[in-house]
């Protein structure tokens, strides 16, 4: 099976969206004869043109609303945020038209669009390019949102998003798109929107994660497997729908949870998923549910020191992780 | 009936037919919005916010699109921009009562939040001016696809204001997309007097900054509101772009009924207002034009209440919304 780059994988699978359907389009900032700025849409002008590689004028919240108006006829728009901290200008535009769209008018009208926005830190970006934007959207029905962590997932995922129905906002670590690679098989597979990924099995503990720390939990997984701990590690990947099913088996299994996210804990992702655990299986397990996330300041300073503080790591992870285990 | 020449409507092509049948929407949209207060005011419904002053400025434009091809994206006041389009009365209490058969929104968003897919008028949401980028992307959309058709959608004077008005127009002006941008200004935002909403003497002033053509247009006068908008449609037909248009109105109700104008509007102002009203000017033009008389009239104003009432009665009748609907239609449904 060829490897790829994630950014790659990206890039890719727009492609072959664009050619296997020509509603299918892309619009953003730099998106054109820059192929983004982190050149996720790169070359995809010279194949498609300037009417369906749009580079639009700097304006986040137009770039959503002429996209879902562009989705109200049954085009395909896939819009990018050039940076997750950059959306909060279409906030409304995703949260009070795009999710209430399909809602507000009983079925009859909707919204298939995607939002790509890279987020995540540890890239030197500061407050402003380093933000975890992905609890602020999670609260809202009528959103889908999926972060993948693999070249195989973004393939399958982004397949889906794009066939979707509904609004679906891609979230891709900007620290996974040159540094994550791996097999992706030919061919038109996709992954259904709404199913989590067991990446490692384990016997002791468990613990769910996304993006980019993702990897950091198979790492210490890797780690602690020498010390004896045995550590199931489970991609959340789709962050609404949570696949309630295999986070609840995962946690059933071993009895002692671990979260992990790059995004700050209240409110988090990882609250949710501790509530869903309280919820139903809670006499399955052996120990408090467990939760290790980003700091609870505003954003990312730059200062390298204070960033790799903030930054979750293999070790940080791996620690938490004894510290589980021994409970 | 043939075209006149002579009359300012037939000057415009307009036959007498349909001269007579842009009055009758006027005046349907007018009684209307009085039995929606009148329905409100007798706690019958929650809610009410009104077209009334604006009912040229509303039919006058949307006389001049094409019915079930091009699209329109309203706001809370076009109830005579979406009776023109196709919405029916019936359908127009169905939603303000919030029944089952509300074709806007099933009953769930407050009354005036049109939307009917079968007519091309999209829904809206309560935040202003959202709407403007949907109907860029709608021209957008349509574009790509090779439709000609083009997009009228419409707001208040405050709300041009909205972020999303500027990134709209700019964005439709740099695509040269087939959108007329309808500013209605009544002069008001809820309370606030235009002269603390724009530091320009004219909405339309902006669109220089945007590349397209700004007109003024006295929207109590329904035929030169329609002469303006004609023009729009053919330039966007003709892919010349985008158009913005204010049509400057009267406000002859409070904002909504759940606002007392009497606190900050002096009543000497609302009866001038009252002497524009374009309802009045256009029913003493048919006069003038040998098209009503004291008899037609009564015939069409007895035809407006006949419908009305029943519209009314029928959509009471009509069953609310069943418990089990409020979890439906969230994403698409299996």
């Amino acid at each position: 099976m060829p490897v790829m780059q994630f950014i790659e994988a990206v890039r890719e699978t727009l492609r072959d969206e664009m050619r296997r359907d020509e509603r299918v389009f892309v619009m953003g900032e730099d998106v054109g004869r820059r192929g983004g700025v982190f050149r996720a849409t790169q070359g995809l002008i010279d194949e498609f043109g300037e009417e369906r590689v749009i580079d639009t004028p700097l304006t986040e919240s137009a770039i959503v609303g002429v996209g879902i108006g562009a989705a109200l006829t049954g085009m395909r728009p896939v819009c990018e945020i050039q940076f997750a901290d950059f959306i909060w200008p279409a906030m409304n535009q995703i949260i009070s038209e795009a999710a209430r769209m399909r809602y507000r008018s009983n079925g009859d009208w909707f919204v298939p669009m995607v939002i790509r926005a890279p987020f995540g830190g540890g890239v030197h970006g500061g407050l402003y390019h380093s933000q975890s934007v992905e609890a602020h959207f999670a609260h809202s029905p009528g959103l889908k949102i999926v972060v993948p962590s693999t070249p195989y997932d973004v393939r399958g995922l982004l397949r889906s998003a794009i066939r979707d129905d509904d609004p679906v906002l891609f979230f891709e670590h900007k620290g996974l798109y040159r540094a994550a690679r791996g097999e992706v098989p030919e061919g038109d597979y996709t992954i259904p929107i709404g199913k989590a990924d067991v990446k490692r099995d384990g016997t002791d503990i468990t613990v769910f994660s996304y993006g980019k720390t993702l990897h950091f939990c198979l790492e210490a997984a890797e780690q602690v497997a020498h010390e004896g701990i045995s550590a199931m590690v489970v991609d959340l990947r789709s962050l609404r729908p949570l696949d309630e099913e295999t986070i609840l088996r995962a946690a059933a299994r071993t009895g002692k949870v671990l979260i992990v996210h790059e995004d700050n804990a209240f409110m988090g992702i990882g609250a949710e998923v501790a509530a869903l655990i309280a919820e139903r299986v809670l006499f399955e397990l052996d120990a408090p549910v467990m939760r290790l996330c980003g700091p609870e300041i505003p954003a990312m300073p730059y200062s390298a020191p204070l960033e790799k503080a903030y930054m979750l790591s293999p070790e940080k992870v791996a620690a938490k992780m004894r510290e589980l285990a021994a409970f | 009936m043939a075209t006149r020449t002579g009359s300012r409507h037939g000057e415009l092509g307009l036959t007498d037919e349909r001269m007579l049948e842009m009055y009758y929407y006027m005046l349907l949209t007018r009684r209307l919005d009085e039995r929606l207060w009148l329905l409100q005011r007798s706690g019958k419904i929650p809610f009410v916010i009104s077209a009334q002053g604006q009912e040229g400025a509303q039919v006058g434009a949307a006389f001049a699109l094409e019915k079930g091809v091009d699209w329109v994206v309203p706001y809370y006041r076009d109830l005579g921009t979406v009776l023109v389009m196709g919405m029916t009365p019936r359908e127009v209490f169905l939603h303000a009562f919030a029944r089952e058969g509300d074709p806007s929104s099933g009953g769930r968003q407050m009354a005036h939040h049109w939307s009917h897919r079968r007519w091309n008028i999209v829904s809206g949401s309560s935040p202003v001016a959202t709407q403007v980028p949907h109907a860029v992307g709608i021209a957008l959309g349509a574009r790509m696809q090779g439709k000609n058709i083009v997009v009228l959608t419409a707001l208040g004077e405050g709300s041009s204001n909205q972020g999303d008005f500027h990134e709209a127009l700019n964005f439709a002006g740099v695509h040269k997309l087939p959108v007329i941008v309808h500013v209605q200004n009544n002069e008001y935002a809820i309370s606030v007097p235009l002269r603390k909403q724009l530091a320009c003497q004219n909405v339309a002033d902006r669109a220089a900054g945007y590349g397209m053509p700004g007109v003024v247009v006295d929207g109590t006068d329904v035929l030169e509101v329609y002469r303006v908008f004609r023009e729009a449609v053919a330039r966007a037909r003709r892919g010349e772009g985008p158009t913005l248009i204010e049509s400057k109105n009267v406000r002859l109700t409070a904002h909504s009924s759940d606002d007392d104008d009497k606190t900050y509007r002096p009543r000497e102002e609302l009866e001038a207002a009252r002497r524009r009203d374009p309802l009045a000017t256009t029913r003493q033009y048919l006069y003038e034009a040998g098209l009503l008389d004291e008899a037609r009239e009564k015939e069409l104003e007895d035809r407006v209440r006949r419908e009305i009432d029943e519209a009314a009665a029928w959509a009471e009748a009509q069953p609310h919304p069943s418990v089990e609907s409020m979890f439906r239609h969230v994403y698409k449904e299996a």
